[in-house]
């Protein structure tokens, strides 16, 4: 593909197209929320490190979430859901037709030999648990040979996407949003103009543009930043001196990694083959195909339901992928309108 | 779904969803309901306190909670009037140059006269929306290709510019200055680009007229992505109908013949397409939010005023009065249509199930047909 086409969809290497001669290796996190505690301290620590205005102490009453989602001012968000026997069932049973419909299995090195991996292609990995009676440690045998809980709780820490094609980015009139020699994308707010167009042009629903409804955390009363776009910059600060970000550093279980793409793509597969060996199918990864709507994200998770489940979109595509269609049709109105005019003067003179 | 044994009274969840409620207490639904209404107490609840249970709504996971997905774009009603008065400035600048090119004078400064005051109601809407004249300039310091917000920027600042040229040389004209002297030299040098401003003035028009669909169509709200095929033609038309219902008010009939054309064409034109968007929606379950909600209303609106409108232009003949009442008339179907667009994509932004549901119905589509190569979601 040539320069151009790669600029809209399809997989490429972000930084380099946008003009980094020689750029890091992409980061980004692996999210895994099957470890996820939801202690929250992910969203505590990025509104330390970035000083984030406090935005409300609400109880949303929607479970143990108390922020709602991503947004100017909380740019880690902690979901939860609460789920029954047969909605676990279900979520187990999709992600079971997932592994029949032969999903891709994405950009990760052989996994180690398991009984549920040998001898499969592309995808086709046969549902059927690998034989027991090894002796070991055995989940299934912990959960007495049926594994389906009657209740369990669903927490997962969400993140901007640093999308390999960001709608947010293509979209800014200004530049204030820009793809950094990371891979990532991080918003400048000194030129950002506040005309919100990235907020509409996000797939995930991230950017926001920060209001004055937010209660300050300054002693002053000032709150930074108020009518310009703001969410999460993967702590550009902090990878810029060859730290990680703060929420990653500090998840108490692990259950947020950072590192470089390729080795977090390679990890979460990794962990889906895991789950899958010990009977759980519902995990499933969420933004580790290059091929996606978006040519991938940054951001790598593990779910264990489907997307929407967790308030993310099912088959996200960024707008701009359809920016030439889009071009051409407003172009053939234009013509149109042009034609209609001419004709409409060409005629009886009265 | 909660594991309260009231589950038990509640009828079987069939249907559309229920809609989210807007606050806790309102999501006392179902069982929570008739445990308040018999006044039992935490003590007597099973399965916690009174006030806890029924804070968590009845769960539907096909979404989290009822939020939405994605967020809706923070414009507030100038971004609709910019889009209403932009059409009327872009199709105001064509009817200038036809009425240039085939000597209807009284139109031609009319309509020049109109296409300068929409520019520059146009801009005062965008500065107005984004706080401050700087954060417009801001804009210029870069030309992007990828965002429409910027392409448009500089098709509105480059159609202004050449408006500006013709009403300068339009005021030029209507002054009687003596001869020689500056005033004069500057007169007759305003002449001279007079044709060469209105030809710019007609260029840059339509691409005025039509870049607002583009703008509207590349965010990911549902009901203005997906209707990126048919938007273009129903804002042009739009337009067409508004800057001729304008002219129809201000021009005598003996000048309006075009105008009259024109916006008969551009009347037939924006009920075809609004038809076909509708339909195309319909087809994705995202026709809703144009049918309902004060969007709905003002779109049906537009739909009776326009063809009233169309009707009127029609039959007008030199009716002045007849033809300015439709003149009104298509001007307002126009500002409706775009209120009514603008406001059912906040709508369809601010509900999960527009994003989420044609989004699954398109990957359930594409799997069905064997395509999985191309999904968010994998597996290991």
């Amino acid at each position: 593909m040539g320069y151009l086409a790669r600029q809209l969809a399809g997989p490429t290497d972000p930084a380099r197209d946008a003009g980094w001669s020689a750029p890091e290796e992409r980061k980004g996190f692996f999210t895994d929320t099957s470890i996820c505690i939801g202690c929250k301290a992910c969203e505590v620590a990025c509104k330390e490190w970035n000083a984030l205005p406090l935005d409300g102490l609400d109880l949303s009453g929607d479970s143990y979430d108390n922020t709602g989602g991503l947004g100017a001012s909380t740019w880690r968000h902690v979901a939860f859901v609460e789920q029954s026997q047969d909605r676990i069932e279900e979520a187990r049973a999709s992600g079971r037709r997932l592994v029949d419909l032969g999903m891709p299995q994405v950009g990760a090195p052989a996994p180690a030999p398991s009984a549920l991996r040998t001898g499969d292609t592309v995808g086709a990995v046969p549902p059927t648990l690998p034989d027991e009676g090894d002796g070991g440690l055995d989940i299934r045998n912990l959960l007495g040979g049926a594994p389906t809980p009657d209740f369990r709780w669903l927490m997962s820490s969400d993140v901007c996407k640093h999308c390999t094609h960001a709608g947010c980015l293509d979209v800014c009139p200004t530049g204030a949003l820009f793809r950094s020699e990371h891979g990532t994308v991080v918003v400048q707010a000194d030129i950002c103009n506040g005309c919100g167009y990235c907020v509409g042009a996000c797939p995930f629903g991230v950017i926001e543009r920060r209001t004055d409804a937010a209660v300050s955390v300054r002693k002053d009363g000032h709150v930074p930043d108020v009518g310009v776009a703001q969410k999460c910059t993967l702590c550009y600060d902090r990878l810029s001196v060859g730290q990680e970000p703060a929420c990653a550093q500090t998840c108490p279980t692990t259950s947020i990694r950072f590192g470089t793409r390729e080795e977090m793509v390679s990890l979460a597969h990794d962990r889906v083959v895991q789950l899958h060996d010990q009977g759980f199918t519902e995990a499933r990864l969420y933004g580790a195909n290059d091929e996606d709507g978006v040519g991938g994200t940054g951001s790598v998770f593990l779910l264990l339901d489907e997307p929407e489940v967790y308030g993310l979109p099912p088959d996200p595509v960024v707008p701009t992928a359809k920016l030439p269609e889009m071009f051409r049709q407003a172009g053939y109105a234009g013509l149109g309108l042009l034609g209609a005019a001419a004709l409409a003067f060409v005629g009886r003179r009265r | 779904m909660t594991t309260s044994s009231f589950d038990s009274y509640r009828p079987p969840e069939d249907g559309p969803r229920r809609r989210r409620r807007s606050s806790v207490r309102g999501a006392v639904t179902g069982a929570g309901r008739d445990v308040a209404r018999a006044g039992r107490s935490w003590l007597n609840r099973d399965g916690g306190g009174r006030r806890e249970a029924p804070a968590v709504p009845d769960a539907e996971f096909s979404d989290y909670y009822g939020q939405a997905v994605i967020k809706p774009v923070p414009w507030k009603h100038e971004i609709p009037a910019y889009l209403f008065v932009g059409g009327i400035a872009g199709a105001s600048g064509l009817i200038a140059a036809g009425a240039s090119a085939t000597g209807r004078h009284t139109l031609r400064r009319n309509s020049r006269y109109t296409a300068i005051a929409t520019v520059a109601l146009s801009g005062a809407a965008l500065v107005a929306d984004l706080g401050r004249p700087e954060r417009f300039l801001n804009m210029l310091r870069t030309v992007k290709l990828t965002s429409p917000m910027s392409v448009g920027t500089w098709i509105l600042s480059g159609y202004a510019a050449f408006a500006g040229v013709a009403t300068a040389s339009e005021v030029a004209r209507s002054l009687t200055l003596p001869r020689g002297g500056v005033l004069a030299l500057v007169q007759d040098g305003l002449a001279l680009v007079d044709a060469p401003a209105a030809v710019g003035q007609a260029l840059f028009g339509p691409p005025l007229a039509a870049y607002t669909a583009v703008l509207l169509s590349d965010t990911v709200t549902p009901v203005w992505f997906e209707s990126r095929a048919q938007l273009p033609y129903v804002f042009v038309a739009s337009a067409a109908m508004a800057a001729s219902g304008v002219q129809l008010v201000l021009s005598p009939a003996a000048e309006s013949g075009p105008v009259r054309r024109l916006a008969v064409a551009g009347a037939a034109t924006d009920l075809l397409a609004m038809h076909l968007l509708e339909e195309h929606l319909e087809g994705l379950e995202l026709g809703e939010p144009l049918e309902t909600g004060p969007a709905g209303t003002k779109l049906r609106l537009a739909r009776a005023l326009t063809v009233a409108g169309g009707i009127g232009a029609l039959v007008s003949g030199r009716s002045r009065l007849l033809a300015a009442a439709s003149g009104i008339a298509l001007a307002a179907a126009s500002a409706l249509t775009r209120f009514g667009i603008v406001e059912a994509g906040m709508e369809s932004a601010k509900d999960p199930r527009y994003t989420v549901g044609p989004q699954k119905r398109r990957l359930e589509q594409r799997r069905r047909e064997g395509t999985v190569h191309d999904s968010i979601v994998t597996v290991g």
